[in-house]
């Protein structure tokens, strides 16, 4: 299995161990060794590996603990995928409040790194919507948080990168649904004006994600499609299953299968393809929210070298400047890959000290490892963030620098200070200046 | 598989068997179930009820006791009426030097993994002959196929078991008394943390359907994932010059 999702060559724990029942002790570490705790590994970098300790699977935290059908208030192990969430929710007409673009993450996964969604402009992050969470330390002592109680490590947890401790377990309130079917729309745009323009007007829709193309040259730069949905109301469709059998990459390709050439040709067809086709649509959730999800093992078309992701987030004011300046570079730089995600954050305040979710536009963007001309791009693109006093998200880091990570997020050092001691990653320790 | 299940489990907290049991609580499954711990009982409990199952009842005791396990079954039937399914899946994975060196280690690798399973398959056996119907599902394993070097006290006991059910399968021919003998490969499992994963292993999650599939088949001999089958055809039919010198 890959140690991450970018697989990068990064090197995995010397041994991994099990958490099997929530109210056990943490194993015994040796003298001197950290542990991390690893659910699924869908992290792009180094934030969910810990190459000098161990890693603490999580895998059998996998049980729910309680459910009422009438609030709508869920309490699980933290270990618990969302695919399983959803196969127990959404029939019974309730749908996780903020879903990440793959529903393969678990659940400590998305409060550690305090996923955002689609909704974000209305819904905020995914710890906007944790009631409480325990956390289990290394020196045996469980706290059970919410914002009332113990609310420094509770802020310090989600978006915590899973080094205040092992989150053993969680409640949160879902949302109400009376169908699994979204009304959906496709919107051309033409530029990052435009995008910003569309992004407005759609404040009202439940969803909203825009698809840009970074080769698109010419009269064509800055086109893009923009994608908005909303809860179907009167359906009263709620059949799922997470189970369907999907397609997959069965192998590891010997050299990435994106380069210039493909990227380019998929991104005109698929701007082609999407705009002939405006009107509103009907679709059910499950594509609309976790399109990659259908192949199993996409990530390994970037071949044996792998891939990163570049996600950014940057303020309203000189926020679209900016899109358009990362654009320009990337473009320039002949690196980008089609799948390329931006969207507008809104002002619900994320609750984590090291939340990634701020006001302003994010940009996502896939790049085979090329290496050093990779990493020189990515040098010109942190300056353009820097600039404007925007940050990037560590769930997808594997090359940020400490400066970049410390003038990201200014509460880090209050943070640190919540950090379990024998909690460790890769990617926390190359923060260290 | 029909929704409503009527099931009695013993060892319900086993890796394994709360897969399985995951499956049949979301066809809404009626459970009385038993373990050897209860914190562990608890959690499994909570976690079916929130999947749509219902629980008739709980209890934990030491399964060594083997005077309770009459009680147990009897009240099994009454809290659920009927009994469709009987799961009997506990066990524990002894060392083996310690059970070549400690008399101690090899009565409870006997005890834990034959007589405790044994007597309760019985008494279990003994109740769906009552009623005249029901599956009995028990786990024994592929390690009770041929006696190895590395394990064999293990395997011993569960090819103790694995004549049991061979035994109750001719008792019950004719009848609609179902045995299912199920005999997991190497599978990813508390029981099995200690020992390096490799290409032949599989998960609880993966082997569950396969269960809940041979529970629906009927009675039968039935190897998870079942490439098992072909892997122990060759293994037993090694001659003793060479499976003494393989290190397995």
């Amino acid at each position: 299995m890959d140690i991450s999702w970018g697989r990068l060559p990064i090197q995995g724990p010397s041994h991994s161990i099990e958490g099997d029942w929530r109210f056990q002790a943490l194993p015994e570490l040796d003298v001197g060794e950290s542990v991390l705790p690893y659910g699924r590994g869908r992290s792009y970098g180094d934030s969910c590996v810990n190459s000098d300790g161990k890693h603490l699977s999580t895998r059998r935290l996998n049980r729910f603990i309680s459910f009422d059908q009438d609030t709508g208030f869920l309490e699980c192990e933290a270990g618990i995928t969302l695919a399983e969430i959803l196969d127990l929710v959404v029939p019974r007409g309730w749908l996780l409040p903020v879903l990440p673009g793959t529903r393969f993450v678990t659940l400590g996964g998305a409060i550690a790194n305090d996923v955002h969604g689609k909704n974000h402009h209305v819904a905020g992050s995914f710890g906007c919507h944790l009631a409480s969470l325990e956390v289990l330390r290394s020196d045996g002592s469980r706290m059970l948080c919410t914002q009332e109680e113990n609310p420094e490590m509770f802020a310090a947890t989600i978006g915590g990168l899973g080094l205040t401790g092992l989150i053993t377990k969680a409640g949160v309130q879902l949302r109400k649904i009376s169908s699994g079917m979204l009304s959906t729309q496709n919107v051309p745009f033409t530029s990052i004006e435009h995008f910003a323009e569309l992004s407005r007007e759609s404040m009202d829709w439940d969803y909203s994600v825009a698809w840009v193309d970074t080769t698109a040259t010419g009269a064509n730069t800055g086109r893009g499609i923009f994608s908005r949905a909303k809860h179907i109301v009167g359906s009263s469709d709620l059949g799922f299953s997470s189970k369907k059998r999907r397609l997959s990459v069965p192998f590891v390709p010997p050299f990435s299968l994106i380069n210039n050439w493909t990227v380019a040709r998929f991104n005109q067809l698929y701007y082609w393809h999407k705009s002939r086709n405006i009107e509103a649509t009907e679709q059910h959730f499950q594509p609309f929210f976790f399109p990659l999800d259908s192949i199993s093992g996409w990530n390994r078309v970037y071949g044996k070298r792998g891939f990163y992701q570049y996600q950014c987030v940057v303020p309203v004011e000189g926020g679209r400047a900016a899109i358009e300046r990362l654009m320009g570079e990337i473009r320039h730089s002949g690196q980008g890959s089609f799948l390329t995600v931006l969207k507008v954050f809104g002002d619900r305040v994320s609750p984590g000290l090291l939340s990634f979710p701020r006001p302003g536009f994010t940009l996502a963007v896939d790049f085979p490892n090329r290496g050093e001309s990779t990493h020189r791009l990515f040098e010109r693109l942190d300056s353009i963030v820097r600039d404007v006093g925007g940050a990037l998200y560590p769930a997808k880091d594997a090359r940020m620098s400490p400066e970049m990570f410390s003038t990201g997020y200014p509460q880090l050092k209050r943070f640190t200070e919540q950090v379990d001691p024998r909690f460790s990653s890769t990617f926390w320790r190359r923060m260290q200046l | 598989m029909n929704s409503g299940q009527r099931v009695l489990v013993f060892g319900a907290s086993s890796a394994i068997c709360s897969e399985l049991l995951k499956l049949l609580a979301s066809s809404e499954g009626y459970f009385y179930l038993v373990a050897r711990d209860s914190f562990k009982l608890a959690v499994q409990v909570a976690d079916l009820e929130v999947r749509g199952g219902t629980i008739a009842g709980h209890e934990s005791y030491d399964f060594n006791q083997w005077e309770l396990h009459e009680a147990v079954v009897g009240r099994a039937v009454e809290s659920l009426g009927q009994i469709d399914i009987v799961i009997i899946a506990h066990g524990s994975l002894p060392d083996q030097s310690d059970c070549e060196s400690s008399p101690a280690a090899m009565r409870a690798c006997i005890e834990d993994n034959f007589t405790s399973a044994a007597m309760i398959i019985q008494c279990c056996a003994g109740a769906l002959a009552v009623q005249g119907s029901g599956t009995l599902l028990a786990l024994s394993s592929v390690a009770g196929d041929r006696g190895r070097k590395s394990n064999y006290a293990y395997g011993s006991a569960k090819s103790g078991i694995d004549a049991l059910m061979q035994g109750l399968r001719a008792r019950f021919t004719g009848s609609s008394v179902e045995i299912v003998n199920i005999k997991p490969g190497m599978i990813e499992t508390p029981m099995t943390a200690h020992m390096p994963s490799g290409a032949l292993w599989s998960t609880p999650e993966a082997i569950a359907p396969q269960l809940l599939r041979a529970i629906e088949k009927g009675g039968g001999v039935y190897y998870v994932p079942g490439y098992w089958r072909f892997i122990m055809l060759i293994i037993r039919s090694l001659p003793n010059a060479i499976m003494a010198r393989l290190p397995i």
